[in-house]
């Protein structure tokens, strides 16, 4: 197969570019992270992260042929040659396909996403309704790979001050979580032209969660509790 | 070199780690967390089935059942007073999650959702018990998430992407840190501290065929062989007996909990033959066994008969869409079927390390030494996975995992909060702490004809074959030969890439080390170990034998010697289980 890869290194003194490189791999039941891997074995100053290899922790998130997606998930007989492999967009590339995913933790936590209860714990759990919890589902799952974020111009053009989508979708996990009282402090630390009002709805974010989640949702539930309590 | 200095330090951000972290930061201590990959990146992040505790929010339940049902799962090669103190801990631990935030699915009643798991039982050995408490099938993401976020709110200072090198002691043996290396500048670091947890997770890559995530190389093990201290039951892997054909990604236990089963290609529900009574829930260890053996008779599925069917449309897609989201999606993806529809083509795949660094219950490193076989090494702990404090024994029960990471971090939390308490003053660090380090980086300077991408294939091949599920004297032996081999190559390995900034062939390099110490650890244990228990199954010694082999083995990696020490058959408080044969 036919590849075009990024490729960057600081302290080679030469500008990025694309390198071309063919593998002999058989695509059928092979994903994407297994052909970096193997181009890997023959050329090892491609870098990549990577760990789970099966979609879960979130660390192969690559922009392939114009699309945002996770390595090890993506099948090679889905992709058109030559298959053009770069760095997640609108972050600073560290070398060759590693980006610094600093801004986009930095806004994750902006979002103080941990569970805020200041009540006395009982001595087993707290209840929560199978309904209660259901909240939760499409929220809960995000595995912090920054494929949406990256793939959102308003957090291209505002990463300071644009929480995006993931640390938004993390937002209103909380929000909508029964056992979290701080829902007044959230909404209120969101209440901003920049760090919520940035969303404009093109869902590109939802295009491109290789979990299948929806923050464009979220974003909208949690712009219709802002306005609930202004009424 | 430069130097930072805290008073605690962990190694390894999974689910131990980042919870002995939390009881520390809570403190007015400074604690640090030393991870090669971002926390939430950690091979907790895969567990799927859940974590158990006798909550008895389901059925009728007692952490004694669950003390008895682990026992006998380790096939009484666990210590039974750690034992019985992960179990009595065991739903507090769980409480304690759920009040940090962790989705659990719920109950009716709005209490933990729990679900059957193998080799549960209760009133010791009766009826399936309903035991698992389960985040759907994502539970070690919904832990270590939690975890992580706790850990933000408690202001731990996190070192993301720094790769830990060698324990640093000083010649009474004391631990006083770590070396590491930034990934991102390739720069060297000396982390000073007066207590420092390995929690460093299992090196599962050690095998061709393996569930476990690709940074899971064993770095803690590599450490603490590299310091002259023992690695214990390093022969007992788990192999789990569903992972997807050919890929090895895991298909959780909770599948067969909720109601699936295993087919060979008669249609024949085989492991009726193989354990009566608890049939699909058998140990993993049984199951993983009866799997191997109807491949290997030929009835396996498929045109090359090399997997067996689990099936389980006949949940309904309902169901499987709200307890097995994730096994659905793992399942369309890498074995092109949904489970809705058709059963999902699953073999044996090395899951788990039984074995690792030996501990007490309060997560403190034991070596021999002066005083007897169990010595706390001191300013050394080790959790999770890459501990063997041993609650596992010769075969880990589902949902027990989760469990260990998160009983015993808070444990081991809580020990390191007395020792820094009764040893306020740092010791004073050698003028050598960092030469060894040093001296390795600088083998990965020198040119070599030998690729370490190569190497570390063939070594996963050489225990594929020869330290898989069923295992001989001749076979070991063969094994062990080839790793010389690969280690005489190993000496002659050069990187093509000497350069600093996110160098990750520089760290696959340094794994490689690592995945050295742990196969070598296997090979000569599982050699040592002339009999079969549990998960390490001799077919030249197919016989239990507890008059010579009830105890634990201690591989020291000077000329590779092997020593054993006695397993701890009394509990706590309540009566020991005395070893009788182990049937489900």
């Amino acid at each position: 197969m036919k590849f075009r890869l990024y490729r960057y290194n600081p302290e080679s003194g030469v500008q990025p570019r694309m390198q071309d490189v063919e593998l002999d791999i058989d695509p059928a039941g092979r994903m994407l992270l297994d052909a970096l891997i193997a181009i890997k074995a023959q050329d090892e100053t491609l870098s990549l992260r990577r760990s789970c290899r099966e979609g879960v922790c979130g660390s192969d998130a690559v922009n392939v042929n114009g699309r945002n997606c996770l390595a090890c998930i993506t099948p090679l007989s889905t992709l058109k040659e030559p298959v053009e492999v770069r760095p997640l967009p609108g972050l600073p590339v560290i070398r060759d396909l590693v980006v610094d995913m600093e801004p986009f933790y930095r806004q994750y936590r902006s979002i103080r996403p941990w569970l805020v209860n200041d009540e006395p714990e009982p001595e087993v759990e707290r209840l929560q309704s199978p309904a209660d919890r259901a909240l939760l589902d499409g929220a809960y799952e995000c595995i912090l790979c920054a494929c949406c974020t990256t793939s959102c111009p308003s957090f291209w053009w505002h990463p300071d001050t644009f929480v995006g989508p993931a640390g938004l979708l993390q937002a209103y996990r909380f929000i909508a979580d029964s056992r979290d009282e701080a829902t007044a402090a959230r909404l209120d630390n969101l209440e901003d032209p920049y760090r919520l009002y940035r969303c404009r709805g093109i869902m590109n974010c939802v295009d491109a969660c290789p979990k299948g989640l929806n923050p464009t949702e979220a974003i909208g539930r949690i712009k219709a509790l802002l306005v609930k309590r202004r009424v | 070199m430069n130097v930072r200095r805290f008073d605690a330090l962990i190694v390894g951000g999974g689910g131990a780690g980042l919870r002995a972290a939390l009881q520390l930061a809570r403190s007015d201590y400074k604690v640090a967390v030393v991870s090669k990959v971002f926390p939430t990146r950690s091979h907790t992040v895969s567990a799927q089935g859940g974590i158990t505790a006798a909550l008895g929010n389901v059925d009728d339940d007692r952490w004694e059942w669950h003390f008895y049902d682990t026992v006998k799962g380790g096939d009484w090669l666990g210590d039974q007073d750690a034992i019985e103190f992960m179990c009595r801990e065991a739903p507090s631990a769980v409480y304690e999650l759920e009040h940090m935030g962790l989705p659990f699915s719920r109950l009716d009643n709005g209490r933990i959702y729990q679900r059957p798991f193998g080799g549960q039982s209760k009133n010791f050995g009766g009826e399936q018990a309903t035991r698992t408490c389960a985040a759907a099938d994502r539970t070690g993401h919904a832990l270590l998430h939690t975890l992580y976020q706790q850990n933000l709110a408690a202001r731990t200072q996190f070192f993301d992407e720094y790769f830990a090198l060698d324990l640093v002691r000083d010649a009474e043996g004391y631990c006083l840190g770590v070396t590491a290396l930034s990934i991102e500048t390739g720069e060297p670091l000396l982390i000073e501290a007066r207590a420092t947890l390995l929690a460093t997770g299992g090196g599962g890559r050690a095998f061709g065929n393996s569930s476990n995530a690709l940074i899971n190389t064993g770095d803690g093990l590599g450490m603490v062989l590299r310091a002259g201290l023992p690695l214990q039951d390093m022969e007992f892997w788990q192999f789990h007996p569903t992972g997807i054909a050919g890929v090895g990604c895991l298909i959780t236990e909770g599948v067969r909990g909720e109601g699936g089963y295993l087919l060979n290609k008669q249609g024949e529900r085989f492991m009726d033959r193989y354990a009566p009574h608890a049939r699909d829930l058998a140990g993993r260890d049984v199951v993983a066994r009866a799997i191997a053996i109807e491949i290997a008779e030929g009835r396996g599925c498929g045109p090359r008969g090399d997997y067996i069917d689990l099936k389980l449309d006949h949940l309904g897609e309902a169901a499987i869409a709200a307890k097995l989201p994730g096994i659905r999606d793992l399942s369309i993806r890498f074995a092109g079927v949904d489970p809705a529809h058709a059963p999902i083509p699953v073999a044996p795949t090395a899951h788990y390390m039984m074995g690792g660094i030996p501990t007490n219950l309060h997560g403190q490193v034991v070596a021999p030494a002066r005083f007897g076989p169990e010595e706390p090494v001191p300013g050394l702990y080790a959790v999770g996975e890459c501990a063997c404090v041993s609650v596992h024994g010769a075969n880990r029960l589902g949902g027990n995992s989760l469990l260990d990471l998160v009983v015993f971090g808070r444990a081991a939390g809580r020990h390191m909060l007395d020792y820094l308490r009764d040893n306020p003053y740092p010791r004073s660090m050698p003028d050598d702490a960092a030469d060894a380090s040093a001296a390795r980086l600088a083998r990965w300077e020198r040119p070599g004809s030998e690729r370490v991408a190569a190497i570390s294939d063939d070594l996963r091949r050489t225990m594929q074959a020869h330290c898989s599920v069923f295992r001989t004297d001749i076979s070991l032996r063969q094994g062990l030969a080839q790793l010389d081999a690969l280690e005489a190559r190993l000496a002659h390995a050069g990187l093509r890439d000497t350069s600093r900034v996110f160098n990750t062939a520089r760290i696959e390099a340094l794994e490689l080390d690592n995945l050295v110490g742990v196969a070598r650890a296997t090979l000569v244990s599982a050699i040592h170990r002339t009999e079969s228990r549990g998960a390490h199954t001799r077919e030249d010694f197919p016989e239990r034998d507890d008059e010579r082999w009830l105890r634990h083995t201690l591989y020291a990696r000077a000329e590779d010697q092997v020593d054993t020490k006695p397993v701890r058959l009394k509990p706590l408080t309540v009566e020991s289980v005395k070893p009788k044969a182990r049937v489900y």
